[in-house]
Parts: structure tokens; C-alpha cells; sequence
């Protein structure tokens, strides 16, 4: 790509493990406990 | 959705693109900035004067470019409904250690502690069943959370070191883990509150406004006297002990102090890193309220701390600033994007005498009465429905660039200040879109400088 540079890709995680509940309670900075 | 956006932070002008869906995030040059402006957006008059002048064949190039970001998912992704599946576990309290405060702060949404109700303490019985009602109620959860609020919690803490330890043993039986944390004004934090403190907590959260003349202007005693030098005094040495761990000092911005950046860097100087100073949160009618026409002037105050804030975290004066903090690459899952707090379906707040309501934001609102930790009690229709309100239900945040960072604002905020869960208060809407776009200059900008 000579015009866009990719700084952060696809950061909204929809596949994997997802909705285990087990991340902190608060959204932006925080981990999710299963990774 | 696809936001394009301009960064001066280095002191020379940075072009950007943020795709909503994916989250991802792209560094342009000014012609691409333009082309993407007026494919997703709209170009000012400027901006078209500019454009015209581009060559075609340069178009052409950057426009092939975006159609294959598009086709990888990264330009102008689809949103994709997802599925929440209710399970009617609770995971978190906020127990309500003491409707009694030691200071008479006029902003305080919990009325001198007391949430308009009597000045009820905890006794370890009702810290007790709220415990194991937690551990009943929490399912499959393995991590549970226990916050000490008030009121001031600090004015009971012969109760807190009780349900503290009885907590740790009975997560221990059930094969969990649990976390404390606490909220306090400081003023009781002596050397042995702080040391049983920092032994407990996961996190401890000290409010303290920032420059004595700010703080002392409103966290005053029942007698009217500041409280700025015991609460920076107290939070300093707490600072002192506490290594790691975690700890936030959190103040409180008004119209009275706009140049809320100074408390932030006062704080930042007393010998604090995790500092976080938020807008004040009151019917625009009031005095100390932020309201339409202060958001000029506080847009301008976020740009200056973004700036200082580079800077100070390229040395010695690093810190972390709780609304600048964003995690691009490891963040929480979109169920946990759209669900946000939890509040009312997956935590709730407990008062002195057990009641129970969707939040600390909703006690003493008995439309919001859930139930009682020593009856048993639990309305879980309540807890449907704020299960139900999330992204998908706030017809508001269907095109807002900053939804799966903001999960829909306050849940608390909207009932009291728009009239309904489902619409959006929105000065705080405002002010969050504007954090967040901060929050992308400054990670793009650390990326650049590998902080």
C-alpha cells in the first residue's frame, strides 16, 4: 500500500472465545481475561 | 461507518482513518484523507477546494487502494448483529459500606453519602448474605468482584475487614476468585487503613480534585473546612506502599475549574501515575454543571493534556489518564462491547440494610428496588431489562464512531437526564466522542514513537 498505512487491524474481536463474562467489570482499555 | 480525522499532536498536521466495525485504524497521506473524506463522509468547502485540485490519475491509484481495504475488511466494514444470551448471573457488587460521609461535597450524586435515605451502616450479617448471594447467583463466573463504596467506607471498617475476610474464605470453598476494591475521599486513610489496604484491595480509588484551591472550593467538612492537604497527604503515602498494584486518584472537573488540565498535571506532579479527572455530572441548571456551551472551551482542555500527556509519558512524568486509555489490540470482545457496565444484569449495588438496585447510580430510586440479600429476594424481570439495553437498543449510538469503546454511555445518566435508558445524554456523548478521537491521536501517535 503506498497511500494507507495500517496502524491497528480489526482491534472489535467478533470470533474465538467471546461473552465468557470473565473480564473485570468496567470497556476501551480493558484486557479480556480469557487471552 | 469510516471516521477521517487530523492529528496536530506532533506539531505538524497527521491524517487518519478509523474504520467503526473493525476497529482498525490507518495512517493516510492529506490526498487519501480527502478521497476518504468524500467517499464516507463529507468534504467542508476547504477541503473541496483542495480536492478539485487533485490529478486524477492520483485518485484513481488512492481509490483502488480503499476498494481493496474494503474487500479485506478493514475500510467500511459491515456491522453484524451478534446474539447476547441472557444467564441471569451476577458477577460484581458494590456494597454500600455506610450511607454516612465525612464530607459535605456539593456535586455528590449521593447527597453528603446518604443517598436521601438515613444513615444506615452495614452491619457483617447483611455483608454476609450479600456475599454468598454473590457466589449463588454467579453460575459458571469464576472471577467476582466486590466494591466498597458509600458513603464514605472508610467510616466502617471494623465491617469491611469482616466481610473481607469471610469473602476469601467462602470464594475459596466455591473454587473462585474474588477482588476487592474500595472508593474513598481519604481524609481516614491513617498508616493502618493504608496498610490493610494495600494488603486487601485490588484497587484502591482516592478522590482527590487536584490544586488546593479546586478541591478545597468544594470537598469541604461538615464545618466547611477543605480537605485537599489530609486526602493529598494520605494518598501520597498510600502512594508510597503500594508498588504496582492497582490505584486510581480521581477528581472531579466543574465549570469552575475548565482548565481541568492544570488538576490533572497538579496530580501528575504531587507523585501520582494513574490519575483520572472527569466532568461533573449535574442538571445543566446548576451552577457547577458543565453545560453545551462549556464544551468549546473543554474540547480545547482534552487537546492541551493530550499533548502534555505525550510528552510526560516519554519520560519521568509517565502516567496513565483513565479516558485516554485504549487498548487497540487486545481489548474485550464485541458481546462484552455491546453489553458495557453490566449494571442491574450482571452487577449490582447492595445498601446498608441489603436492598438491592441495578447500580450505585440507581439506590434509593425504588422504582429500581430489586430485591434484599437477607430475604433472598431478586426481581430478575429488572434484570432483563437492563440486559436488554445495550448498543442495539439506543437508536443513538447506531452511527457514533466511538460505540464499542463507550457500550452505550451510563446507563444511569441516560434515565436521569434524557428521560430513558434507550436514549443518550448527550453532553456526555459529546464529551466521549471527543476522548475517543484524543484517545486514537495518542495511540497513533505512541505507536509512531514505540512508547
Amino acid at each position: 500500500m503506498k497511500h494507507i498505512q495500517t496502524i491497528s487491524k480489526c482491534s472489535i474481536r467478533k470470533d474465538g472465545k467471546i461473552g465468557c463474562g470473565e473480564c473485570q467489570s468496567s470497556v476501551g482499555n480493558q484486557t479480556c481475561a480469557s487471552r | 461507518m469510516v471516521k477521517a480525522f487530523i492529528s496536530n499532536l506532533s506539531g505538524s498536521e497527521r491524517y487518519f482513518l478509523y474504520d467503526v466495525e473493525s476497529g482498525s485504524l490507518h495512517s493516510v497521506d492529506s490526498a487519501t484523507f480527502l478521497v476518504a473524506k468524500k467517499r464516507y463522509e463529507s468534504l467542508s468547502d476547504n477541503e473541496n477546494q483542495l480536492y478539485e485540485k487533485l490529478n486524477s490519475d492520483l485518485i484513481a491509484e488512492i481509490e483502488s487502494e480503499i476498494v481493496e481495504m474494503e474487500n479485506e475488511g478493514l475500510l467500511n466494514s459491515e456491522a453484524i448483529i451478534y446474539e447476547i444470551p441472557y444467564t441471569g448471573e451476577i458477577k460484581a457488587m458494590c456494597l454500600h459500606i455506610c450511607h454516612d460521609c465525612n464530607l459535605r461535597c456539593p456535586y455528590c450524586f449521593a447527597h453528603a453519602g446518604t443517598y436521601n435515605t438515613a444513615k444506615d451502616y452495614m452491619t457483617f450479617e447483611v455483608g454476609k448474605s450479600a456475599i454468598d448471594m454473590l457466589i449463588k447467583m454467579s453460575g459458571v463466573r469464576k472471577n467476582l468482584e466486590v466494591d466498597f463504596f458509600g458513603g464514605e467506607p472508610l467510616m466502617n471498617m471494623a465491617v469491611v475487614k469482616q466481610i473481607v475476610e469471610y469473602g476469601f474464605g467462602e470464594v475459596e470453598k466455591a473454587g473462585k476468585h474474588i477482588g476487592f476494591t474500595m472508593t474513598t475521599n481519604g481524609v481516614l486513610l491513617n498508616e493502618k487503613n493504608r496498610k490493610w489496604l494495600n494488603e486487601n484491595m485490588d484497587n484502591v480509588v482516592i478522590s482527590v480534585d487536584g490544586r488546593q484551591e479546586v478541591h478545597d472550593a468544594l470537598r469541604v467538612s461538615a464545618n466547611g473546612k477543605g480537605s485537599q492537604a489530609i486526602a493529598l497527604k494520605n494518598a501520597q503515602e498510600f502512594r508510597k506502599i503500594r508498588g504496582d498494584k492497582r490505584y486510581y486518584i480521581r477528581g472531579t472537573f466543574t465549570a469552575k475549574n475548565l482548565d481541568f488540565c492544570t488538576d490533572a498535571l497538579y496530580l501528575n506532579d504531587a507523585g501520582f501515575d494513574q490519575i483520572s479527572i472527569e466532568p461533573v455530572v449535574l442538571e445543566e441548571s446548576d451552577a457547577l454543571a458543565i453545560k453545551t456551551s462549556d464544551l468549546e472551551q473543554v474540547f480545547a482542555e482534552y487537546d492541551k493534556l493530550s499533548k502534555e500527556y505525550v510528552e510526560r509519558r516519554k519520560g519521568d512524568k509517565w502516567f496513565n489518564y483513565f479516558h485516554f486509555m485504549l487498548d487497540l489490540k487486545h481489548g474485550p470482545c464485541i458481546t462484552k462491547r455491546l453489553r458495557g457496565c453490566g449494571a442491574g444484569s450482571e452487577y449490582v449495588a447492595v445498601t446498608p440494610v441489603g436492598d438491592i438496585y441495578p447500580c450505585h447510580q440507581f439506590v434509593s430510586d425504588k422504582d429500581y428496588y430489586m430485591g434484599n440479600v437477607l430475604t433472598g429476594e431478586f426481581n430478575s424481570e429488572i434484570q432483563k431489562k437492563f440486559f436488554s439495553n445495550n448498543i442495539y437498543s439506543k437508536e443513538d449510538c447506531k452511527d457514533c464512531i466511538a460505540k464499542y469503546y463507550c457500550s452505550g454511555g451510563c446507563k444511569a445518566n441516560s434515565l436521569h437526564f434524557a428521560g430513558d435508558m434507550n436514549k443518550s445524554y448527550k453532553l456526555s456523548c459529546e464529551m466521549m466522542r471527543k476522548r475517543f478521537l484524543c484517545s486514537l491521536e495518542i495511540y497513533a501517535e505512541e505507536e509512531n514513537n514505540n512508547v
